[in-house]
């Protein structure tokens, strides 16, 4: 990037900076006569020194006073249009230009991001990076459009009005301006303060984010160690700090501002006494002193504005120079190694070659201290060797991680430094220790690595056709990027399927591999789909439904799962589920605030179940009152089984001793409703308080027939009734498939009840397509909604998916049960058989299934070969096998 | 059947004859209403234990792992508490329990158990109380089976 500000403007925005100053300019001689013509005005037309006759005009027209009077305005006014027209042009211009400037830079900064070498992201933290990316670089774009136009617009402005001035009257205009120098002088001297408490302001509030981010990572620890007043009390040091800065730089400003009002108001003071003088004097027209208060007045904001600019430029230049050199670490990748797409991609074979690779740590200690090492790119080999000994960063170096201080690495006849990111990213990949896994689904994250580039075009037509053009245009003009982020960016080809379907087959293949395959299958099983795009999987699910009831036919299962029946009331289900008999859809119904709403309650009302439920409510509060009020009140049992929340038991205690069993109807509004919601709550199988009986049950049937017959338009679309014939989209796979509640009080029934789905499930062939749904599970910020396991199998999947030449692992199955670890390794081996795979191993013993291996200590290789030749008595690896 | 029955049913069952109404009822109402078919394993041997039982209905044999093959060692039926060892002192399950016919029961999951306990001393009592009758019968038991003993060796 440019070094200074000014040269990066001019570099790429010239041409527009041109445009600017010469509207600037084309607009000063219109200002010009804005001002001269009021004087024209009062001095010829309104009070004329000798008496009016007639005025000449021009092209043989004659006007009398009046008519002369209104075409002089007529005049004035079309100038101010004029005048107006020019600002309008030259703001949009100005706007339009800073944005482009603003894009650019962003777009820069954000690319030199993803091309620093990864050692920069120790020393520099998110919380630096964000606000000078998102913050720091806007004023600079305000900055840009402002470059030249405004000192060519307001100089002039300013010169025109001095010139006005000075036309008018010599003197007056030395009077306006006789301070300026004065001010030119002093202000900057404090700004230039300003500027030095502003700057430091600046990273201070960078600390600041870095703080709270720190806090927000770490925020385990500092509960586990109580050490929040220590936080608290830092934060309060750094906003103390930043109160100080911000209350000086308020003083110095606002000193300015007082210099500036005084100053500009000196101006009509010589105006009124030395203008006024030189009227009644008869040396000066009352009109001209009018037109040149006018003119002076106009003065100000120029003059404001360029000294404005001023301390912005001054700013700008420090803002940019201090960003740019953030942005501009040592060893940086150069853009279009990144960015261009190669002719060819060449396939990594023959052997990889490392000659003399050196790596220095911060310290400029050796990590890797001449290590030379020749690796066949069709074997697999194991770096073994204590932490710190340097596998790690070997591993790092040989996926092209990290480039090395001195030394190269060659695959074949590609040298590692030469070759653009294009084939390092495609050929090689690389699982670390924490791999990343990014929001979004499953599938997104596994064909995170195949998405290189967009590989078809997508076409438009019309409307669509020019949006598209105008944004290649627009993003072409800021030097950004202008690849469609619509088109398909997903490489099936370099996963070796022929198309989306394949792919996915290839995506199930290689989620069973790495063991993440029954997790996907679970996550499709509770996923849903919109049968009106799948309507082929929505009636699959139909038949498993109806093969789950035949096989529920046998005495020995049918107690599992009590199937949803319109006309029985189910007993594993809740009274809200019961009288519903639907999944809600969006948040017009709750099922855990039912009795509050007003439809809900009016179906009650009409089957008369008020009363009911009233007593019902009565009843099943009285219990829990009865149950729950001799427990401490943070007791887990009320979580756990309370309908009541521990805070509200004093509460609907007063509320059952108001209401009498007998006088429940007299109760008020509020304690009515919750009385009512208490019952609905209940699951007759599991809760047993007796309180609902055939009777109600028949009633909230009634209750149930009367929801669906009565349903008013607007609420149709708020659920979805359960219809053993339809598939209901609201509800999940499983569901739909059980079409029932598995019941309370069955020995194992979820865990039978899961089996016997299995069953149901594989009888149909359906396990693919449930996995595919699972695929579309999503695994949300930073895949919290996946466990530590899951996301290391998923970014090993991820690896394994765009089938590199060679795979790097570091420690990558370090975090795993030993089980699994051992079945990834095999996978792994087998699947890769043929293709290069370097493994820095945190075990020793896993070594022994490599074909090569080297033992790495001290930034050196110690030793190398198979593991039955190292495996000897006095060996390195022999004593690390041992100290394991 | 309802809580207020299965109140009545702790209450003849001996461990817990002098919780308080109220109590009692909170156990029945946090307590898992399973059913077991014939054949089921409420659990088996070596397992570790998370609940103990209340049979309510039914029947159960009590079935121990020997050098001969299972054991049956006793059979257990309506009021009858089990599983309770395990649970109480962290062990693995000492015997296998199958229902010998359709079998109703109370779970009572050892979080709960121990809660209880912790909240209601009284029932800690009772329970101190019944082991320390088992010890009772055990030791009067082993008495007679070193009588025994020392009869057929004498």
């Amino acid at each position: 990037m440019e070094r200074s500000l000014f040269r990066y403007i001019t570099r790429f925005s010239l041409r527009d900076q041109v445009i600017l100053t010469l509207m600037a300019a084309a607009s000063f001689p219109f200002l010009y006569f804005s001002y001269d013509v009021p004087k024209t005005i009062v001095n010829q037309a309104i009070a004329p020194k000798q008496p009016f006759r007639s005025m000449d005009i021009g092209f043989g027209i004659v006007l009398e006073q009046y008519s002369y009077l209104f075409f002089m305005c007529g005049v004035f006014l079309a100038l101010v249009l004029i005048n107006q027209g020019f600002k309008y042009c030259i703001n949009v211009y100005k706007g339009r230009t800073a944005e482009r400037m603003l894009r650019r830079m962003r777009f820069e900064l954000y690319g030199r991001v993803l091309r620093f070498p990864l050692p920069t992201f120790r020393h520099m933290s998110q919380g630096e990076i964000i606000p000078m990316v998102v913050g720091e670089v806007e004023p600079l774009g305000g900055f840009v459009g402002e470059a030249f136009a405004l000192p060519a617009f307001q100089g002039g402005t300013l010169l025109t009005i001095l010139g006005f001035l000075v036309w008018q009257d010599w003197r007056m205009a030395v009077a306006a301006v006789m301070l300026y120098p004065f001010q030119f002088w002093l202000i900057p001297k404090i700004q230039r303060r300003i500027r030095m408490l502003s700057k430091e302001r600046t990273r201070r509030v960078r600390r600041l984010s870095d703080r709270i981010g720190e806090t927000v990572a770490g925020v385990q620890e500092i509960h586990a160690h109580d050490t929040a007043r220590y936080f608290l009390a830092g934060f309060a040091q750094q906003l103390n700090d930043m109160f100080e800065l911000r209350f000086r730089i308020y003083n110095l400003k606002f000193l300015i501002k007082l210099l500036n009002n005084f100053i500009q108001q000196l101006g009509p003071f010589f105006f009124y006494s030395i203008g006024g003088y030189l009227v009644i004097n008869g040396e000066l027209e009352i009109g001209t002193l009018v037109a040149a208060i006018a003119a002076h007045k106009d003065l100000a904001a120029p003059w404001k504005e360029l000294l404005a600019y001023y301390e912005m430029q001054q700013d700008a230049a420090v803002k940019y120079e201090q960003i740019v050199s953030q942005f501009d670490p040592s060893g940086m990748r150069d853009a279009d190694s990144q960015i261009k797409e190669p002719d060819g991609l060449p396939q990594l074979v023959g052997e990889l070659q490392a000659a003399n690779l050196v790596l220095k740590d911060d310290h400029d200690h050796p990590v890797l201290d001449g290590v030379s090492i020749r690796l066949p790119l069709d074997k697999h080999v194991a770096l073994v060797g204590p932490a710190g000994g340097g596998r790690d960063e070997l591993a790092l170096l040989l996926a092209r991680l990290l480039d090395p201080d001195r030394g190269q690495i060659t695959a074949g006849e590609l040298e590692f430094a030469k070759l653009p990111q294009a084939v390092t990213g495609r050929r090689i990949a690389f699982v670390g220790q924490n791999p990343y896994i990014f929001a979004g689904s499953i599938a997104d994250n596994l064909y995170f690595g195949l998405m290189h580039r967009p590989v078809a075009e997508r076409k438009y037509q019309g409307q669509a056709a020019n949006e598209r053009r105008r944004y290649v245009q627009e993003a072409q003009r800021s030097g950004n990027v202008d690849f469609d982020l619509k088109a398909d960016w997903i490489d099936h080809e370099s996963a070796g399927a022929a198309d989306r379907e394949e792919l996915q087959v290839q995506a199930l293949r290689v989620l069973d591999l790495v063991g993440m395959g029954e997790d996907v299958y679970q996550f499709g099983l509770r996923g849903t789909i919109d049968p009106g795009q799948r309507g082929d999987l929505a009636d699959a699910m139909l038949r498993a439904r109806l093969r789950l009831r035949e096989r529920l036919a046998d005495p020995a299962l049918a107690p599992l799962v009590e199937a949803f029946d319109r006309d029985r009331f189910n007993d594993n289900a809740s009274v809200a589920e019961n009288l519903l008999f639907g999944s809600p859809v969006g948040d017009a119904f709750n099922l855990d605030r039912l009795a509050e709403h007003p439809y809900v309650l009016q179906v009650l009302e009409r089957v008369s179940l008020v009363e009911p439920f009233l007593q019902a409510g009565f009843q099943v509060g009285s219990t829990m009152v009865e149950l729950f009020s001799g427990l401490p009140p943070d007791h887990e049992l009320f979580q756990q089984f309370s309908f009541i929340a521990a805070d509200d038991l004093p509460e609907t205690q007063a509320l059952l001793q108001r209401a009498d069993r007998n006088a429940l109807a007299g109760l008020a509004l509020e304690d009515r409703k919750r009385l009512m919601s208490l019952p609905f709550k209940l699951v007759q199988a599991r809760h047993r308080l007796g309180v609902i009986d055939e009777a109600l049950k028949a009633k909230i049937l009634a209750a149930r027939h009367a929801f669906a017959a009565e349903l008013p338009t607007q609420l149709k679309g708020a659920i979805e009734f359960f219809d053993a014939q339809r598939y209901n989209a609201a509800a999940n796979l499983q569901d739909n498939i059980l079409f029932g509640k598995v019941a309370y009080g069955q020995a194992e029934a979820q865990e039978r009840a899961g089996r016997l789905l299995r069953e149901v499930i594989d009888d149909l062939g359906l396990r693919r397509q449930v996995a595919e749904v699972g695929l579309g599970f999503q695994v949300g910020i930073a895949a919290t909604r996946l466990g530590s396991q899951q996301r290391i199998k998923l970014a090993l999947a991820r690896a394994v998916m765009k089938r590199p030449d060679l795979l790097v692992l570091s420690e990558a199955t370090a975090a795993l049960d030993p089980a699994s670890q051992q079945h990834l390794l095999d996978g792994l081996l087998t699947e890769f058989a043929g293709r290069g795979v370097i493994w820095s191993a945190h075990r020793a013993d896993m070594a022994n299934r490599f074909e090569l291996v080297l033992v790495l200590q001290k930034g050196k290789v110690v030793e190398q070969g198979s593991f039955a030749e190292l495996n000897q008595e006095n060996t390195r690896l022999h004593a690390l096998l041992n100290a394991a | 059947m309802s809580l207020n029955e299965e109140v009545e049913l702790l209450r003849s069952i001996p461990l817990f004859a002098k919780l308080e109404l109220s109590k009692l009822k909170l156990l029945a109402f946090t307590s898992e209403r399973l059913t077991f078919a014939e054949g089921q394993n409420l659990f088996r041997q070596g397992d570790m234990g998370d609940a103990a039982y209340v049979i309510i209905d039914g029947g159960a044999d009590i079935i121990i792992a020997s050098p001969t093959g299972p054991l049956v060692v006793a059979q257990v039926g309506k009021n009858a508490f089990i599983g309770e060892i395990a649970i109480l002192c962290d062990v693995p399950r000492t015997a296998t329990v199958k229902a010998t016919k359709r079998l109703e029961t109370l779970k009572i999951s050892k979080d709960l158990f121990f809660r209880l306990v912790r909240e209601f001393p009284e029932m800690a009592v009772e329970i101190m109380r019944e082991l320390a009758r088992r010890v009772d019968q055990m030791n009067v038991q082993l008495r007679e089976a070193n009588a025994k003993l020392a009869r057929a060796g004498g």
